[in-house]
């Protein structure tokens, strides 16, 4: 089970409306790439990995959600005061005639997310290895999204979601290697 | 306990919980694929006293954090901010 905590994994600010960046940032929400996707394929894979990792595809899939609300904070935050003539002049207006200031599970294009950008194929090396690429997306996405903005909040928040990529992706690697020296040692005799 | 305000000294109790809670999260990871660094345990040890100590004080000045922790009257849990708000 899960226990929600009222608080946030890090601090987001946001200095000013920006409904263009909210737009952008729906990339990590509901994108190929973006924390949903990310939650839901860890959590999933766990079922069918070694006992050895569980833990790791556990407490990375945790920490997505997490990331997955900081993202939604942002867009939150770049979007409540925005006026309807700034909805139109950031070309969203598509979004809002449909969600108004809710947010959605789509891409910065406004595709839907969907679970086929997603894979469990059972074999832990495949699984681990699609893990580690969805790690370096995810982080060269938050760096094209950093190098949209020149909001300092913004960035600093973005800066902290790139960060955790790079660790998560580096976990997955350990991972990857305490699976294949176990596979070694099972068949010297 | 009087309603949440968003203080100065909220804020600080508030970013000391998630630096402390950081550490956890991070050390948690390292030790998934590390289970055997005893050093690093004791570390993890150490920050989970802490986590502990900074929250009970933020749920006796500002209400629960999560649903354990001691409620207040009238029960604020359902009360805003939430944590997109502050």
């Amino acid at each position: 089970m899960w226990i929600y905590e009222k608080k946030l994994q890090y601090p987001v600010r946001v200095s000013k409306c920006d409904v263009r960046m909210a737009k952008l940032l729906h990339e990590q929400y509901g994108g190929a790439d973006g924390e949903l996707a990310a939650a839901l394929r860890y959590l999933n894979q766990r079922y069918s990995i070694p006992d050895k990792v569980v833990g790791l595809l556990n407490d990375i899939g945790t920490e997505e959600f997490a990331h997955l609300e900081m993202i939604a904070t942002m867009i939150y935050k770049l979007t409540k005061d925005a006026t309807p003539e700034q909805i139109r002049a950031a070309g969203v207006d598509d979004h809002y005639v449909n969600h108004d200031r809710a947010l959605f599970y789509h891409n910065a294009s406004g595709v839907p997310w969907t679970a086929s950008y997603i894979q469990a194929k059972g074999d832990p090396i495949a699984d681990l290895y699609e893990d580690i690429a969805a790690e370096e997306k995810a982080r060269a996405t938050y760096q094209w999204l950093i190098d949209q903005t020149d909001d300092p909040d913004l960035k600093d928040g973005l800066k902290f979601l790139r960060e955790r990529e790079v660790i998560h992706s580096l976990r997955f690697r350990e991972a990857v290697e305490i699976l294949k020296e176990d596979q070694a040692q099972k068949k010297i005799f | 306990m009087a309603h949440k305000q968003l203080t100065e000294e909220y804020y600080k109790l508030l970013h000391e919980i998630q630096a402390v809670d950081f550490v956890l999260v991070e050390l948690n990871l390292y030790l998934d694929t590390h289970p055997s660094d005893s050093a690093i345990i004791e570390q993890y040890n150490a920050y989970a006293v802490k986590s502990k100590q900074l929250k009970e004080e933020y749920a006796r000045r500002y209400g629960p954090l999560q649903h354990g922790d001691m409620a207040d009257k009238p029960y604020s849990w359902p009360d805003a901010p939430w944590p997109w708000q502050v």
